[in-house]
């Protein structure tokens, strides 16, 4: 209910990424969006250049099912910033789509160089 | 996404605004840091972020629901189109909320009166048993409910199978109080299964038992029990106690008990104050009808079985009971009466039986006005929807779906529905209290408690349902069926075609004629209550009060009573502003009748007997046509005389001089069989009741009544004010017989009380008939109003090529005269038939009243050609150049 539903499944593939991304960015602790904006952007090299902004409906997404909790707290530098933090559902859920990912990665690893193997 | 979300979106999306400020914040800090200017700190930062109105929007839209968005903007958008055209809006909202509010109201006072059950628990097993077709005025009837005696009621306890428990109980007019000081107050007088029998436990103390019932009259045992209300606005919600003490009538009474609040007995209208146990009176009088019976049914057992069981039983239960010293016709009619018992779910109810039939015609009247409010709406409506053509038009033309359209015009009438039926509903609360208020009188205080439940609610909103699946779908199919090129190229220019106007014509024909119908109604009600009013009794009316004297502690013997009545007429007459006063054991006009049987020179008939005192006539201000009246010679003792009416002497005399003929009464118990002699003929005057014919009437002196007792009433004829003369009369008698209880009341505003039913008819009908009136006024002048703006082309090019006013009139014209003369024809015939309906509730006049009729007609036609008549002056003052301009 209420999702936006898009035409493409590759922006489909994109998304369950990005919440990937985004569980595993909080599994060491609570982060706010512009850490986490800035933490995958880093990680991944800069290779995953997203509009930072794409962060937030996610982030939503991922608080609505229940993975993720939100609160407002004090950031770094003494700004006001909304905190996100794993819940227990969350952490279960990161494991869970972590190893899915692995599973897909082989997979289609397999596929694109067989001869590696 | 959650309800909770859903409902908080809007504190969410100003959350999630903070937010996005706050990286923008953090970013631009990052990029200050970097050594950018600030200028370009912000907009690297915004770069780098994305719309972040976009983004907001994207997470308010995962909180919302669509169909409720769309469902909400258009609830809005219609609001907004109808504070554009705010006439229009309160036309609609206050025509349905006037519908609904009544009909609400009405079923409402319908529902207390005669839907709703008792309310005790499983009230459906209760029935009543009575005698079918009543006791035919035999012996004396007692009371409202009054349909057994004593003896009868305790042979059927004893026989009867169908029932588990039973009870009887009457009521009582207390006075509760010592002497002077007593103030009177309703009472039921029950048998000991009561309270049992209907399953009603006690507030406080204990209530009424077996145990209460056995003590000698008239005290009994001397327990009461006392009703919730009683307990608390009179006894003040103390916890009774054995000290807690009444007097009624003298008698001290200890109260027992108090009854649950809501409990009101079994007469639905009506409240009690002290329930009294039955006591054990030194004989049992079997004419006395003073009571009623009902009982349980036992399980398993239907009503049917019940009756058929009663009736088998009826031979035996009623020749066993049979009053000794009647005639042996009398008699032998008693001895075939049969029992049978009714349902009894909803109780016994006077408020009903008086009122039924009126209610049921309100609620077809305010069901009619409803139905004409609702043609008016949809009228508006349509031509609405006409004139907003073009707006759907193009709308449908730059793509909007035809369900989205009909979604948006279904909107504003679901929209004026609910906002009328939630007005309607307050409306119905105000006015159902109003109406059960008007219910009471001086004498006759109404009890209904009135609640809106889920049913009258349910119907209410079914009502309001109704009315917008009328007159919202049809304008929007219509609406929506157009084409847009056709609507959008000839909109105004074209005269327009016939076809579109024929519903409307159809709503305001049958608008008018049902006008007419409520109009009609309305002129035959108030004609009838005027009649009523008006209506001359052959007595005099203005300037009586009537005293009611108790002189039961006086203890006088029963040989002097007579004596003692005729003393306490003359302190009546001494009193200062009295011109006259008169003795009577049958008060005229309020309901109360004596009948004896009789036999004239060999005819057998029966009269009302009055036992009267010399003055009566005089003071009643009653002529005698010949003869001679009553006089102090007329004693106990001295030959019994009587004067007798015109009706008397027209049935049972005809052309015989009824001076010096002589009638014989047939025996009664306490009425020994007795010849009088006829002395004197009076005019016809009214009798119980002002709308009965008078039936044949005898008087006879008050020195002669066979049964002399502690209580009388006197007329009482005097040029004081209502008040004053009931206080001097008090005052008078107090000084003289302290011990004396004196009630005054006065005649004429009881009289006029008893034509409640009459004027609240006139009152109803008339308003209802009003608003029908200018509601169908309303739609008329719509129509007119909206074809002349349709035509207003074709009426331009006829005046610019030379048609004079008074043409341009006439044709608008003769187009409502069509509507006018086809509505009055239709409503004409249906007025006749509808005031068949009200036959029994009219006075003085028939329900074809050519009179009424007529003048209903001629006042809607006037009104209504009034109202087609404006807007045609106006089309025939049109500029044309303006109007060939406008295109």
């Amino acid at each position: 209910m209420g999702r936006k539903r898009n035409a493409a499944g590759e922006t489909e593939f994109l998304q369950g990424t990005l919440d990937l991304l985004i569980l595993q960015t909080l599994a060491p602790g609570p982060a706010h969006g512009h850490t986490i904006a800035h933490v995958i952007e880093h990680r991944s090299e800069d290779i995953l250049q997203v509009e930072h902004g794409s962060l937030y409906p996610a982030l939503h997404r991922l608080e609505d099912r229940g993975w993720i909790a939100s609160f407002w707290g004090t950031s770094e530098n003494n700004r006001k910033a909304r905190y996100y933090r794993l819940t227990a559902t969350g952490r279960k859920q990161l494991s869970v789509e972590t190893s899915r990912w692995d599973r897909i990665v082989r997979a289609v690893n397999r596929v694109l160089r067989p001869a590696e193997d | 996404m959650s309800w909770r979300r859903f409902l908080q979106r809007d504190r969410w999306d100003r959350e999630r605004a903070m937010e996005i400020a706050s990286y923008l914040e953090a970013e631009t800090a990052e990029n200050l840091a970097r050594g950018m200017t600030p200028a370009e700190a912000a907009a690297a930062a915004h770069r780098k972020f994305g719309n972040p109105l976009l983004i907001r929007e994207e997470i308010y839209l995962m909180n919302s629901v669509g169909w409720l968005d769309s469902a909400w903007q258009d609830l809005r958008y219609a609001a907004r189109v109808l504070r554009l055209s705010p006439g229009f809006a309160a036309v609609a909202i206050l025509s349905l909320a006037l519908g609904i509010g009544a009909n609400t109201a009405i079923f409402q006072l319908l529902d207390s009166v005669r839907l709703r059950s008792l309310p005790v628990p499983h009230p459906e097993e209760l029935a009543e048993v009575r005698i079918v077709g009543g006791n035919r005025g035999m012996g004396v009837s007692d009371g409202r409910y009054a349909q057994l005696t004593m003896p009868l009621w305790q042979a059927i306890q004893a026989r009867q199978q169908g029932f588990s428990s039973m009870f009887a109980w009457s009521q009582d007019d207390l006075r509760i109080g010592h002497g002077a000081e007593s103030r009177p107050a309703n009472g039921i007088v029950v048998s000991g299964d009561f309270f049992k029998a209907l399953s009603v436990y006690p507030w406080r103390g204990r209530l009424l038992s077996q145990e209460d019932v056995d003590g000698p009259c008239p005290a009994g045992t001397g327990h009461a029990v006392v009703s919730y209300g009683y307990w608390q606005t009179v006894m003040g919600g103390r916890e009774p106690s054995p000290d807690t003490k009444i007097e009624i009538y003298g008698d001290p009474y200890e109260v027992v008990g108090v009854t649950p609040p809501g409990f009101f007995g079994v007469a639905v209208g009506e409240s009690f104050d002290v329930a009294l146990p039955f006591c054990r009176p030194s004989e049992y009088r079997r004419d006395h009808f003073n009571i009623a019976v009902m009982g349980r049914l036992r399980p398993g057992w239907t009503l049917n079985q019940a009756s058929t069981q009663l009736d088998s039983i009826s031979p035996g239960i009623f020749a066993d009971t049979t009053p000794v010293g009647y005639s042996s016709n009398w008699a032998e009619t008693f001895r075939k009466f049969r029992l049978a018992a009714y349902p009894g779910a909803s109780g016994v109810s006077w408020l009903r039986q008086t009122y039924d039939s009126s209610l049921w015609l309100l609620l077809s009247i305010t069901g009619l006005v409803l139905l004409i409010a609702c043609a008016n709406l949809a009228n508006l409506m349509l031509a609405r929807a006409s004139v907003r053509q073009q707006e759907i038009s193009v709308r449908l033309a730059i793509g909007a779906s035809r369900g989205r359209i009909m979604r948006q015009l279904l909107s504003e009438s679901a929209l004026l529905a609910s906002v009328g039926a939630a007005l309607g509903v307050a409306l119905s609360w105000i006015l159902s209290r109003v109406l059960v208020g008007a219910l009471s009188t001086e004498g006759d205080v109404v009890y209904l408690p009135v609640e809106t439940d889920w049913r009258v609610l349910l119907f209410a909103a079914a009502v309001a349902g109704l009315t917008c699946v009328v007159f919202g779908v049809v304008p929007a199919i219509r609406a929506t069926r157009t084409e847009p090129m056709a609507a959008m190229s000839g909109g105004r220019s074209s005269t327009a075609r016939r076809e579109r106007f024929s519903l409307q014509r159809v709503l305001v024909v049958s608008q008018i004629a049902i006008s007419l119908v409520l109009l009609a109604g309305a002129f035959l009600f108030v004609r009838s209550f005027y009649n009523l009013a008006f209506f001359d009794p052959g007595m005099r009316k203005a300037g009586i009060a009537v005293a009611f004297l108790g002189f039961q502690q006086s203890r006088i013997p029963e040989e002097r009573r007579a004596d003692f009545k005729r003393e306490l007429v003359e302190e009546v007459q001494t009193t200062p502003g009295v011109l006259n006063a008169a003795s009577t054991t049958n008060v005229p006009l309020l309901g109360a009748s004596w009948t004896h049987g009789v036999d004239i020179e060999g005819k057998k008939g029966d009269s009302k007997f009055t036992w009267v005192s010399p003055s009566y006539f005089e003071t009643m201000g009653i002529p005698r046509l010949s003869g001679r009246g009553f006089d102090r010679n007329d004693t106990a003792s001295s030959a019994h005389v009587a004067i007798v009416n015109e009706t008397f002497v027209r049935r049972y005399l005809g052309a015989m001089n009824p001076i010096g003929k002589t009638m014989r009464t047939v025996a009664e118990p306490d009425y020994p069989s007795t010849v009088y002699e006829i002395i004197g003929v009076i005019p016809d005057t009214r009798y119980a009741d002002l709308r009965h014919d008078t039936p044949p009437m005898a008087f006879a002196p008050d020195t002669q009544y066979p049964k002399q007792r502690p209580w009388t009433a006197i007329m009482v004829y005097s040029s004081l004010p209502a008040p004053a003369v009931s206080a001097a009369v008090k005052q008078r008698i107090a000084e003289k017989h302290p011990e004396v209880i004196t009630e005054v009341i006065d005649f004429d505003a009881r009289i006029k009380d008893g034509m409640l039913r009459e004027r609240l008819m006139a009152i109803l009908s008339g308003f209802f008939g009003v608003l029908a009136a200018l509601l169908a006024i309303a739609g008329m002048y719509g129509v007119i109003a909206y074809i002349v703006t349709r035509r207003q082309r074709e009426i331009g090019i006829r005046v610019a090529v030379g048609a004079r006013r008074g043409q341009v009139v006439g044709m608008i014209m003769r187009e409502a005269g069509i509507l006018l003369v086809l509505g009055v024809v239709v409503g004409a015939a249906l007025a006749l038939a509808a005031a068949r309906a009200a036959t029994s509730l009219l006075f003085g006049l028939e329900p074809y009243d050519p009179l009424t009729l007529g003048g209903a007609c001629a006042l809607l036609a006037a009104v209504a050609a009034l109202a087609a008549y404006v807007p045609s002056l106006r089309a025939s003052r049109l500029d044309p150049m303006d109007t060939l301009r406008c295109e």
